[in-house]
Parts: structure tokens; sequence; C-alpha cells
């Protein structure tokens, strides 16, 4: 897994598959749950300091985060803080995957939009269907969307393509 | 006509390293003086919207220059005198250091010395490379993040260190294509989660890559780029061409050691810290007992580590020069352990080593 993952710059879905952090099945279709894919020990903790639930194990400031499932709420909370980008939210329904991301760039997507979905690699993989940009303040700016995809895209959809606009001057 | 001005305490440089230092020293009591070359505190801090790395104590997850902005808060509350646009171009024969203030020169002369002067960009040589269009990656991350200005909209990346990776995350969000990025070692060498975000927005990353020559009648038009063999030598019929405005490097930077060397720190030379730094102690102290490094400066590592060395400088100075409670000896070994964690970890092990062998070489001096 590591060679691939350092050459291409992104994990294979197969490989998240057998990660610790890979959700059961069981908890994924329940509701929506925490998707760590951190996969290299770096000195970074906050995403344990800003679970409520105290579903997240770190000990230290370089160990990999672990997530006890069975106590994440599904908020979100560390998707936001996340500073690698990191964490996403998976909930799976009947036909449809919610995959909730990190999202930075601008414009923003607004609800009932229809974007492309793409995958670690940055390629298209669906459509997707805006469901929620969330921003707060504890957010610091970085918005949190949801896309509904169809399932069988669950384990892949981590992101959408950047919308076009005007963006002078950043 | 040259002016004199004193004070306990100068730290050279305002950026994490010099302003944890000056915090702590002040926080002991010592009167600090704390001067920049750039018009603004901070250091490259300013010049950050990501979020950043670490623990709460270093207030993880909070963008940069916010964590710039608290710093100089705190600073200013402690009563730190900070004096902008103020080149440290010497130290006198009298140990005091010159410093150019606007159009004036400025003798300061301090009981004791930090120097944080941090670090400067790298670049590499290649055909074209001196067409307007090819600036390293911390350039173009001041224009666009300080001075709302693009250099580009189409980039090649040169470097998958971490300044690599976020340069050009950040360049995307300020509107730039970034159409690929070149690596000339076989894997990314910054942090995989770094390379995942511009990943997902569809950079193509190219290991064993270099960059062949750029082309371009009065600017960067074209690029060209190819595979590396394991000796880094081009591999033929690998060429590939890009249309591209702007070439960004960002191969690393080296410690800007000028002033330590003329207070005649003796210096070292780790490869992995960037080159020749000034060798020191768990401290801080370098071998003149008058003078401490930290930050950059001491070895390139990043933010966390440069601003945790400040502090540590800072309170072992303040204690040197009398200042100290009963917490003292406490936080400086707190400081010690901190960094030590944060030099844990598959990126830092090597950087420990480093340091370990740096310290040890202060104790043969």
């Amino acid at each position: 897994m590591k060679d691939n993952w350092l050459k291409q710059g992104y994990i294979d879905v197969d490989d998240w598959r057998k990660d610790m952090n890979y959700p059961s099945e069981a908890r994924r279709k329940q509701k929506a749950v925490a998707a760590i894919e951190c996969f290299q020990e770096i000195p970074c903790n906050p995403c344990r300091d800003a679970c409520p639930a105290g579903a997240i194990v770190l000990h230290g400031l370089v160990e990999r985060p672990k997530l006890m499932e069975d106590l994440c709420t599904g908020c979100g909370l560390c998707v936001a803080v996340c500073p690698g980008q990191a964490i996403f939210l998976v909930e799976e329904r009947e036909r449809h995957a919610r995959i909730t991301f990190p999202y930075e760039y601008v414009p923003l997507p607004t609800q009932d939009m229809m974007v492309e979905a793409v995958n670690r690699a940055g390629e298209t993989v669906c459509q997707g269907r805006v469901l929620r940009v969330a921003e707060s303040k504890t957010m610091n700016k970085t918005r949190l969307v949801t896309l509904e995809v169809p399932l069988r895209w669950a384990d892949e959809v981590r992101s959408m393509k950047r919308l076009e606009g005007d963006h002078e001057n950043g | 006509m040259i002016s004199m001005k004193q004070c306990e305490l100068l730290v050279v440089g305002a950026g994490p390293a010099g302003l944890g230092a000056a915090i702590e020293a002040a926080r002991l009591g010592v009167s600090v003086l704390l001067i920049d070359e750039n018009d603004t505190a901070g250091g490259q801090l300013f010049k950050q919207i990501h979020k950043f790395f670490g623990s709460k104590e270093h207030y993880a997850g909070t963008r940069g220059f916010q964590i710039g902005q608290a710093l100089l808060r705190e600073a200013s509350a402690l009563g730190v005198e900070v004096m902008l646009n103020a080149r440290a171009v010497g130290l006198l024969d009298d140990g005091s250091v010159a410093v150019q203030y606007g159009k004036d020169l400025i003798q300061i002369q301090a009981s004791k010395l930090i120097l944080a002067t941090g670090a400067k960009e790298n670049a590499i040589t290649f055909p074209g490379w001196t067409l307007p269009g090819v600036m390293t990656a911390g350039a173009a991350q001041t224009f666009s993040n300080v001075y709302d200005t693009l250099v580009g909209k189409n980039i090649l990346m040169v470097g998958s260190g971490n300044v690599g990776l976020i340069v050009s995350y950040q360049l995307m969000q300020a509107g730039a294509h970034i159409k690929g990025l070149v690596e000339v070692l076989p894997a990314i060498s910054g942090y995989g989660v770094h390379a995942g975000k511009i990943k997902r927005a569809g950079v193509p990353i190219w290991t064993k890559h270099t960059v062949l020559e750029a082309k371009g009648k009065r600017r960067v038009e074209e690029v060209v780029i190819g595979e590396v063999d394991d000796q880094r030598k081009p591999v033929y019929g690998t060429q590939k061409t890009l249309e591209v405005d702007t070439i960004l490097l960002a191969v690393g930077l080296t410690p800007r050691v000028e002033l330590a060397s003329m207070a005649g720190c003796r210096l070292g030379v780790e490869r992995i810290l960037g080159g020749h730094l000034p060798v020191h102690n768990q401290e801080m102290l370098s071998t003149k007992d008058s003078v401490y490094v930290c930050g950059d400066l001491a070895g390139v590592e990043e933010a966390n580590t440069a601003l945790d060395e400040g502090r540590l400088a800072g309170t072992a100075a303040a204690e040197a020069l009398g200042y100290s409670d009963a917490k003292t000896a406490d936080k400086k070994r707190c400081l010690v352990e901190g960094l030590h964690d944060l030099r844990m970890g598959t990126f830092g092990e090597k950087r420990l080593d480093c340091k370990s062998r740096v310290i040890e070489k202060w104790s043969c001096v």
C-alpha cells in the first residue's frame, strides 16, 4: 500500500477497504460515520480534540488516529478541523450514498446542484447531487459539502470537480 | 550619523521562532527588542492560509495567519518592542548589531542576542530558467496570499515537499491551474494528505521526473519535463511538453546563517536540515555564550518546531539574564519534550537524529 500511496498521492480503494479505519458495513448503513484516511505518522492530533464523543483515539502526537465507530455520531467536526483534509463522512442508504468532504474553493456549490463527483485521483466517476453546504464559525471557512451519489461509488467519491467561475485575484 | 540603542535582549527576525522567543523572554520580565526587515511581523505565518498541523498548544486546526495574529497580540500585551523595516546588516566588533532602519543606521547593543533569521528558498537551474515566469514557490505564495496577485494561470510546480504541495493547493484556491507537479525522487516527499488534496483536484504528480527546459520568447510559454533514472539522469524519449506560463520551484530551503557566522558561532552541516547551520545545545545556545539560535536558522523544519525552539531560546536567554521563576525549569523541560514529540513519526525521525548530532557537536566545542 505504502509504495503506491507515496508514488501516486492517494490510496487505492482496495487498500482503503483493508484499512483499520474503514467503517463496518453495518455502521455505514446505520448513519453517517467518519472515514479517517490518515495513513502516515505525522505530528498532528486536532481531530481527537475536536470529537465531542471521544470516538477518535490517538495517544500523544504522531500516532495514527483510530476511530471507535460505535461512538462516532457523524457530526463532522473532525472533517472540518483536519488540516490534512483527510477525513470524510460516509452514509449508505438503500440505493444512494451520502459523502461529506471538506471544500475550500470558490465558487461554492449550492443545494440541489448536480456536480461531477470525483475520486481520490480527481477523476470524475459519476454525477452527484449537492444535499448540503455546511459552514459555521467553528469550521473556520472550511465548508462541508454533502453529495448524494449512487451507492456503488460510496468508497470512491471523495470530492467534486471545482466549479468554473469568476476568480480574479482569489 | 549612527544612533545607539540598548536593550537586554535583541531578537532578530519576527517569524514564529522570533515571536516565540520574544514572548517567553518578555513574560519573565526581560526588556525585549524584536526587529524584522519586513513591514509586518509574523514571518511566513501571514502567507499561510491553510490550517496548521500539531496539537492544541500549537494552535492546530487554526490557519497560519491567524496564529500570527495571536502571537502578535500576545507579544504586544507583554510589552515587546517591535521594530519593523529594520534589517540587521551585520555585527560590529564590539558585539553590537548594525541595523538599517529606513535611511538610518542604528547600532543596537544587547546583553543577549537571539537569532531567528529563518531560511531562504533554493533554486535549480535548467535551460531557460532565467525567463520571466520562473520563480520560487514561496515568492508566488507571497504574491498571491499577501498581495492578491496571481503570478500565472497555468503552472508547473517543481518539488513535492510540503511547500510544493501546499502552494499548489493555495494557488488553485486563488483560481490558477496546476498543470502538474514533478518530483525527482521516486516518491512524494511531503505529507501524503497534502498530496491527496491536490490529487482530488486532478493535479498530475509525476515522480522520478524533472524539468528539462523552459521555452518562450519573452516569458515562459512551455516547459519540457522528462523522466529520470536512478542516477537522476534524464531518460531519452520520455520528454513531455506542457503549455504553462509559470514554473515554480519548491526545491528546499537553506538556513540564513550570515549573522550567526559573523557572530562567530560554530557552524555544522546537516543536509536534511538544509545545509550549514549554527550548532547549538539543547536550550538553543550557540557556541557563543550570548547568542541563541532558533527556528529554520537552526535547521529547516516547520512552524511548530520553530515556535517551540523560539520559546525555549527566549526562556533560556531570560534565565541567563537573571530572570526566572519557580516554573522556568519545568517550562524548559516541557518545551524540550514537546520538540522531541514533534520530531517523532515517519517525517520527524531523521530530523531528530540530525538535531541530536548538532547538540553533540556543540558539546565537543
